[in-house]
């Protein structure tokens, strides 16, 4: 681990063990590995505004950069050798055509140096050779699964994506609704990255299969993560 | 009356046959509509308004030979229910004249075959709301529909023109004047305080319409209830006065008494069934309610079977239900003008005075009461300023140009002038929300392909697909709602061995309640609702499902905010005025003349312009106490960017809470100790410079601040208006408009929504405008005084504590309390 690294992992969170596998949320929505030099996003959507323009909605057509930049940001602290984009990193299938130049450059300059793993969506089920780097279903690291899908049944402990998760909570009559993680000793579920990624809050009934145990959400707050216990969170 | 009579004999004999003659206005308005004038009609309640507006109409519709010609007088009214009732009130001259006038009327509950038919054969006339027009001069068919077009009639126009609704109306109006060039428009309004500006805006902006007003009738006789329990210090229940306001109901035919949200209008209803021992028929009406339950109580009134009811806003426009012969209003009138116009409802005869009481809720709401009441004796106005046109409703109305004919972009800019609200319209932001519309207005220009307006060879730009013309058609309308959820009745069933609980369904439906309002609720929490205390048992997708609670079940109702309207500066400036003038004192109840006495001893009272600043010690906090009279929106505004400086100065503030009055900031460290050595300073920390760079940053992650723009994109076209039942889709179809906000401001924060959200800002929620002159005013006068307990007049905000939300605290804050809360149970 470099020493830039090191001094962001100890400045800004703990590290949470899944199994064997040592992580640490992010409160750029990433997950590192530090004993892999490893960075996981999930869920960048790109080119969602673009994909709802098509359909008659003009949103802001500026997510893919913020979107970007949020993750070059992320790569520039921690310097990984390996970054996996954990599926849904294309909003949908005509996402490449309508990316522009400068994103893309973005997108390369964040690719260079370092191994680069796009495991596939639902949203992305196919990615061409001409946005860089390696289209996986999913891979396992020190005996934990990565994929885009939680899988209530698979037997590893798992990161996925997918679900977008987001949490509330209430103090002194105001509530407040983030994206988190959701966290227990054998799952962590990545909030989305995407500027236009909504978000399920986790008490939705999708996450029940997931957590038999229960779990913990990592909220992301403007200047930190808030690690804040089940009971509290509220549905929407 | 010996003269001839300027009125067809069918009507000079129906006029006689009621025993009336004919009043100066209305032949004052028949004259105006032979020249083809427009004109504005300013008349108390119960002048003849409505009859006077279609006269010309009935007339000219008699006199006419042989065949129908197409629409010939269109009527708008803001209201639904007023267009209806109007239908309703026009029947009777006309059967009894014999006259072979047809009247209908076009709103969103008119069948899609009806409406087909209107546009193939329309009636004479038609009656119709603001949306409904826009959508039909936006109609593919708008130009022969309109084509003999003679008059518009739009009734209380005071009240339409204060919204986005009036840009919307003023911009149709700027296209009907276009259609049917021969067309006049005649504006019926209540008093207002500058008649011309609703003149330039009937007439269009350098062509006012005529004027001609009615004085007044007899005096209105309003007075301030006495009661006989003490009022309180604070809140806006005023359940201290229920004994006396059943005791006037007791004596009067028919009761309307009104409150200012439907949270008391729920609590007033419950409080006087509890004292109703003679079980008088009391109704309850409110917006929330379901409409069939509305429109029983509407009937009931109608046909004299009710002894009072208790009603919000709802019933604040020209509807004339029955014979009322008393008007109470509960809890702060707001304004001087709101008020006559309330009170108007009582007795709709001009010449027998209109009887009103108002009902203080706290002390300070007695003080606006006595004001109001000074303004009502002089008859002082107090009715907003006119608008600025806002550029997301201008944007709506360029798209439903585009889908009608195209337009010529010269051209609809110099009709848009015409508007009086836009007719300082830069042709650079007309330019811009044209960009908007047609590609997004995006300095990065992606969408050329994506655009929804092209612009062919002529110049003229059209609706690019038959899919924009639908997306328009489904989101016209400058009403956006707060998320509203169904309540049904239901009942929770005990859980299965092992399952979850169950949430049964297929009760009845009692009304809608806000998102928000549910969400402050947990299972189990009570409250009140149609009249009755339920039991909150869940979200189930879009309903709220509620049990029945067993009789004499106390509710939990967790929040009363004091009103949606804030009290307005003129009444803010005499409240202010009552207070630095002892000698006024005598006309005050002696619990409030004493409470000011006793101020004036433990404090001191601000002189006019003066802005008074306690700061005291409480519980272990420092407290700061500022009286600037505001309103409660401007004073929240101002505790958010006060909590940020004091952060800076390392004060450590907590949170504060405002009412319209005052507001209350507390911290950890010593503000007075600050303010006595000098490292504080009061004048600094009200500097103006706080609506700078203080006021954008908070802007940024402000939720009041992404409300209003979530309100602009639905407006402006951006994202389409959310429908019931549509939400089930996922989470995939909406998207969340506060991740465009971010990402927009960010990226583009010239962008003319953004920029249409500001400007909203400044006047709505958030009263930026009037932040802004209050720190104008009180710039080098505040007086502070350190005190070692709590003020008098500062117990009457202080109360608020508990029972309003605190603000302040940063979302990490929040976050960081959550966080620690569950550590705390983790080590007890």
């Amino acid at each position: 681990m470099n020493l830039a690294a090191q001094q962001v992992i100890e400045m800004a969170a703990e590290a949470f063990m899944l199994g064997r596998l040592a992580v640490v949320p992010d409160l750029s929505g990433a997950l590192y590995l530090p004993d892999e030099r490893t960075l996981v996003v999930a869920d960048l959507h790109l080119e969602k505004g673009s994909a709802y323009a098509a359909r008659g909605v003009l949103l802001p057509p500026y997510d893919s950069a913020a979107t970007l930049r949020l993750l070059g940001a992320a790569i520039l602290r921690y310097q990984p050798a390996r970054v996996i984009a954990l599926g849904d990193s294309f909003h949908d299938r005509g996402a490449e055509a309508r990316i522009d130049e400068s994103c893309l450059a973005t997108l390369r300059a964040c690719q260079a140096g370092r191994d680069w793993f796009w495991v596939s969506g639902n949203h992305d089920p196919s990615i061409s050779a001409a946005m860089g780097g390696t289209v996986l279903d999913e891979l396992d690291i020190r005996g934990v699964r990565l994929r885009h899908e939680p899988s209530p049944a698979g037997a590893l402990p798992e990161i996925a994506g997918h679900l977008h998760p987001a949490a509330k909570v209430r103090m002194r009559g105001r509530a407040l609704r983030r994206r988190c993680f959701a966290l227990s000793p054998s799952r962590c579920v990545m909030p989305a990255m995407g500027a236009y990624a909504g978000g399920l809050n986790v008490r939705d009934p999708a996450f029940r299969p997931l957590f038999g145990l229960g779990f913990s959400a990592h909220l992301l707050g403007d200047g930190r993560l808030f690690r804040i216990d089940q009971r509290l969170l509220l549905p929407d | 009356m010996d003269a001839p009579s300027p009125l067809p004999p069918a009507f000079s004999a129906w006029f006689a046959s009621r025993g009336w003659s004919v009043r100066a206005h209305q032949l004052a308005l028949l004259e105006e509509a032979r020249a083809g004038r427009s004109t504005l009609l300013v008349a108390p309640t119960g002048a003849g308004k409505t009859l006077a507006g279609f006269l010309p109409s009935l007339v000219e519709l008699t006199q006419r030979g042989g065949e129908r010609e197409g629409l010939h007088t269109l009527y708008v009214s803001p209201l639904k229910a007023l267009a209806v009732d109007i239908a309703r009130n026009l029947e009777t001259p006309i059967r009894e004249m014999g006259l072979d006038v047809k009247v209908e009327t076009r709103t969103g509950d008119t069948s899609p075959a009806k409406r087909a038919r209107q546009i193939e054969r329309p009636p004479d006339i038609l009656l119709t709301t603001p949306e409904q027009l826009a959508l039909l001069v936006s109609h593919r068919d708008a130009k022969p529909f309109f084509a003999n077009l003679r008059r518009v009639v739009l009734d209380e126009l005071h009240a339409l023109v204060t919204s986005k609704r009036g840009d919307l109306l003023s911009l149709d109006l700027a296209r009907l004047r276009g259609l049917a060039p021969q067309m006049s428009a005649v504006g019926l309004s209540a008093t207002v305080r500058e008649p011309a500006d609703l003149q330039a805006y009937l007439g269009g902006a350098g062509t006012p319409s005529g004027l001609v007003t009615v004085e007044g009738g007899a005096k209105a006789q309003i007075g301030i209830m006495a009661t006989r329990r003490r009022l309180p210090l604070a809140g806006h229940v005023t359940a201290h006065a229920v004994d006396d306001i059943y005791a006037a109901i007791q004596q009067h035919k028919l009761t309307l008494v009104f409150v200012n949200t439907r949270m008391q209008a729920e609590f007033m209803f419950q409080a006087l069934w509890s004292v109703n021992e003679e079980t008088l028929p009391i109704a309850l009406h409110h917006g929330s309610l379901d409409v069939g339950q509305r429109r029983k109580v509407e009937a009931a009134m109608a046909a004299g079977r009710l002894k009072a009811v208790v009603c919000t806003a709802t019933l604040d426009l020209g509807i004339d239900w029955g014979d009322v012969d008393l008007v109470v209003n509960v809890g702060a009138p707001k304004g001087a003008s709101r008020l006559m116009q309330r009170i108007g409802r009582s007795n709709h005869r001009m010449d027998e005075p209109s009887q009103a009481l108002l009902v203080p809720s706290n002390r300070f709401e007695l003080l606006e009461c006595r004001a109001a009441l000074d303004a009502v004796a002089e008859a002082a106005q107090d009715t907003p300023p006119p608008r600025t046109g806002a550029l997301d409703v201008l944007a709506q109305h360029v798209l439903g140009v585009a889908c009608s004919d195209g337009f010529d972009p010269d051209a609809l800019y110099r009709e848009v002038l015409t508007a009086s609200p836009y007719a300082e319209l830069a042709r650079a932001d007309f330019d811009a929300v044209v960009d908007f519309v047609a590609t997004g207005g995006y300095a990065l220009k992606s969408y050329e392909r994506f655009a929804k307006l092209r612009r062919s060879k002529d110049g003229v730009y059209r609706a690019s697909n038959a899919r924009v013309i639908q997306q328009y058609r489904m989101n016209v309308g400058t009403i956006v709602e707060s998320t509203m959820l169904k309540v049904r009745l239901g009942r929770s069933r005990p859980a299965r061995p092992g399952g979850q609980q169950m949430l049964s369904r297929g009760g009845r439906v009692l009304g809608e309640l806000e998102e928000y309002f549910a969400e402050t609720m947990t299972p189990g929490d009570t409250f009140v609702f149609a009249g009755e205390v339920l039991r909150f048992e869940g979200i189930v997708e879009n309903e709220v499902v509620c049990s029945r609670t067993s009789a004499g079940t106390d509710p939990k109702i967790p929040s009363y905010a004091g009103g949606k309207f804030p009290l307005s500066t003129f009444l803010a400036a005499r409240v202010r005025a009552i207070l630095a003038t002892p000698k006024e004192w005598v006309k005050l109840p002696d619990e409030v003349s004493s409470w000011l006495h006793a101020q004036r001893l433990k404090s001191r009272l601000p002189k006019p312009g003066e802005l008074l600043v306690e700061t005291f010690p409480r519980a272990g906090r420092f407290f700061l106490v500022a009286y600037p009279f505001e309103g409660r929106l401007a004073h929240q505004t101002l505790g958010m960017l006060l909590t940020r400086r004091l952060e800076r100065a390392r004060l450590k503030p907590l949170g504060f809470v405002c009412n319209d009055y005052g507001i209350a900031v507390w911290t950890l460290g010593d503000m007075g100790a600050a303010i006595a050595r000098g490292a504080l300073s009061l004048d600094e920390l009200f500097a103006q410079d706080m609506l700078g760079d203080d006021l954008e940053e908070w802007l940024a992650e402000s939720a009041l601040m992404k409300r209003t723009f979530r309100s602009c994109a639905v407006i402006g076209g951006l994202i389409e208006r959310r429908f019931p039942g549509q939400e089930k889709s996922g989470r995939q179809v909406t998207i969340s408009t506060d991740l465009v906000y971010d990402v927009l401001r960010r990226h583009q924060p010239d962008h003319v929504l953004l920029r249409a959200a500001r400007a909203d800002a400044a006047t709505g929620l958030l009263d930026i405008g009037r932040l802004g002159q209050m720190l104008t005013r009180i710039s080098g006068r505040i007086v502070h005084q350190p005190l070692d307990h709590v003020s008098p007049l500062s117990v009457s905000v202080m109360l608020e504590i508990g029972r309003e939300a605190v603000h302040g605290e940063a979302a990490d804050e929040i976050l960081a309390e959550a966080e620690a809360q569950m550590l705390e149970e983790a080590m007890a």
